[in-house]
């Protein structure tokens, strides 16, 4: 019981690496010193003020926010589809296509990001927000068909067959029985393209047009100097949007489902 | 149904053309350009021209700046998947085989840093190793040190970015074969006469390779690939493979030699990939998703 007292405590310390430095940003948004790092002076709430004044961070916000739902609409819905495919029919050659649909995970960001560039120079189409979309989109969608996929398989057939017996065609019984089922998926899918692409920033620096910022490389732009306490109040409001949303949304879903029952 | 479907059904290729259009237009056809585009003549900033001769190449091979870069990628890939892997498993062991009541607290808590901007968790150890860091802020008011020590800015703080970033994909991966293994094969060995380390040893580890080798696999592709976190918490000579990618592409607007400098990414971490998938197939990947 020794060793197991051991594996705890060091898993705690684990926990603390992962975590204390996140601890540390979210405190440190609410320091009044001009300066971004320690000490701290006291409680002050001016620079989510000052965040709000700042015009190139909040157009950053606006294009990243943008971004991020059409992401998540895009990803998700050729995902779902794909996902569909590959769990509800047995097909040749589905061992390559699995493949290439989570390839984009297996190549390295950098490289997919300079290969898109690249055909896109040879297309002659400058870089644009849909270069951003559709690169983002291709990010997440592996991720999406992952999280849709595993839901697809516990989701039995017999509700769309019962439904096709009772004379649905495919198309209504994907929209009646299959996507009502599939729902709580759907939206862990989007979720999770949203965060992916609001987060992202090694391939969108390349992808990006001259002059369009999204929130990563906005702060990217300003770390050159130090970390300002303008970062770190605006990493606090990134990190209630990137955490808080998908926990309430979770842990609304849960409440719900328990009152019905 | 008519007679054509049974033959060969098109429904699952109907459902899947809009992905596979979208992976082979923006992923596969692209990733051949850089190929062909490592041929080109690079003649200006931002200006280059077809052509097919090995300039870009030959400088690649003889240049030793590019050599030491992938040397230090390796190494710097190497370093952190094997602390992510000795950080990573005994948590997920824990999570694993503990008998808290509330252990999905614990997954959360696991889940949560990958919602947490990359970007943002990078930056947060300037805050802690930095001049005016949790830690110098420590020393100093403990008396230990008069001066803020250096700490930054080196070698070690982009490991330790690193691992912080990538140890929830190690962790969620062993987690994940940990808690496919009986619950029973453990005490069976015990009973059988072996010690609790012994039993780990040759029960619970063998069978929690898949995911740890997963892990491992994750980890080492995604660092070699980087270049953001040695620019963020890197001092000049931290450098890897990725940063002359951006440099050349970005900085330079050298595309014949970004496309060559990312074809040979590519080869050397899609040969760590097919390696990987040939002994222990790609599905494993995907079980951290269920």
């Amino acid at each position: 019981m020794r060793a197991w007292r051991m594996i705890r405590f060091y898993t705690i310390l684990v926990y603390i690496f992962m975590f204390a430095p996140i601890a540390v940003v979210l405190l440190l948004a609410f320091n009044s010193s001009q300066f971004g790092g320690f000490p701290i002076q006291g409680f002050s709430l001016r620079w989510f003020y000052r965040l709000a004044e700042n015009e190139a961070i909040v157009r950053a916000f606006k294009t990243s926010l943008s971004l991020g739902v059409l992401t998540a609409l895009v990803s998700t819905s050729i995902g779902v589809l794909a996902s569909l495919a590959l769990v509800r029919y047995k097909f040749r050659g589905k061992d390559l296509v699995t493949t290439l649909l989570i390839s984009p995970v297996l190549v390295p960001e950098t490289v997919l990001a300079v290969g898109l560039l690249i055909f896109l120079r040879w297309l002659h189409m400058p870089r644009s927000f849909l270069l951003l979309l559709l690169g983002h989109s291709i990010i997440a969608l592996p991720f999406v068909v992952l999280v849709v996929q595993a839901r697809l398989v516990g989701i039995k057939k017999e509700y769309e067959e019962a439904a096709r017996s009772l004379g649905a065609s495919p198309v209504q019984t994907f929209f009646a029985v299959t996507l009502p089922l599939l729902m709580p998926a759907v939206f862990a899918g989007a979720l999770f393209a949203f965060t992916i692409s609001f987060d992202n920033i090694t391939a969108t620096i390349f992808w990006r047009p001259t002059g369009m910022e999204t929130v990563p490389t906005q702060i990217f732009g300003m770390l050159r100097n130090s970390v300002s306490p303008e970062i770190n109040a605006l990493g606090f409001v990134m990190i209630v949007i990137t955490v808080g949303v998908p926990l309430l949304a979770g842990g609304l879903a849960r409440y719900f489902s328990r009152k019905k029952t | 149904m008519n007679a054509g479907e049974k033959a060969f059904d098109r429904r699952p290729w109907l459902l899947l053309s809009p992905a596979l259009l979208s992976i082979v237009a923006l992923v596969v056809v692209p990733m051949s350009f850089i190929l062909v585009y490592s041929f080109y003549v690079n003649i200006d900033l931002a200006v280059d021209r077809a052509a097919f001769q090995f300039s870009n190449w030959k400088e690649l091979f003889q240049d030793s700046y590019y050599h030491v870069a992938i040397w230090k990628t390796l190494r710097m890939s190497v370093i952190v998947t094997i602390l992510a892997a000795i950080l990573g498993y005994i948590p997920a062991y824990f999570i694993a085989m503990t008998k808290f009541r509330h252990r999905w607290l614990l997954l959360l808590l696991l889940i949560l840093p990958f919602w947490v901007s990359f970007i943002i968790r990078t930056l947060s150890w300037i805050h802690i190793l930095g001049n005016q860091g949790a830690l110098n802020g420590l020393f100093q008011w403990l008396g230990l040190i008069d001066a803020p020590l250096s700490m930054m800015y080196n070698e070690t703080t982009v490991i330790v970015g690193f691992i912080h970033v990538f140890l929830p994909y190690m962790i969620l991966n062993v987690y994940v074969s940990l808690e496919g293994i009986d619950q029973n094969l453990e005490p069976a060995a015990r009973t059988l006469g072996a010690s609790p380390w012994q039993a780990f040893l040759e029960v619970t580890l063998p069978l929690s390779l898949p995911g740890l080798a997963a892990g491992c696999l994750l980890v080492f592709v995604l660092t070699g690939g980087s270049y953001v976190t040695p620019l963020i918490l890197g001092g000049p000579n931290d450098f890897m493979f990725g940063n002359l990618i951006h440099d050349a592409v970005v900085a330079e607007l050298n595309w014949p030699m970004g496309a060559t400098l990312s074809f040979t990414l590519l080869v050397i971490l899609g040969t760590v990939v097919m390696i990987y998938s040939r002994f222990i197939g790609l599905n494993q990947l995907s079980k951290a998703f269920r």
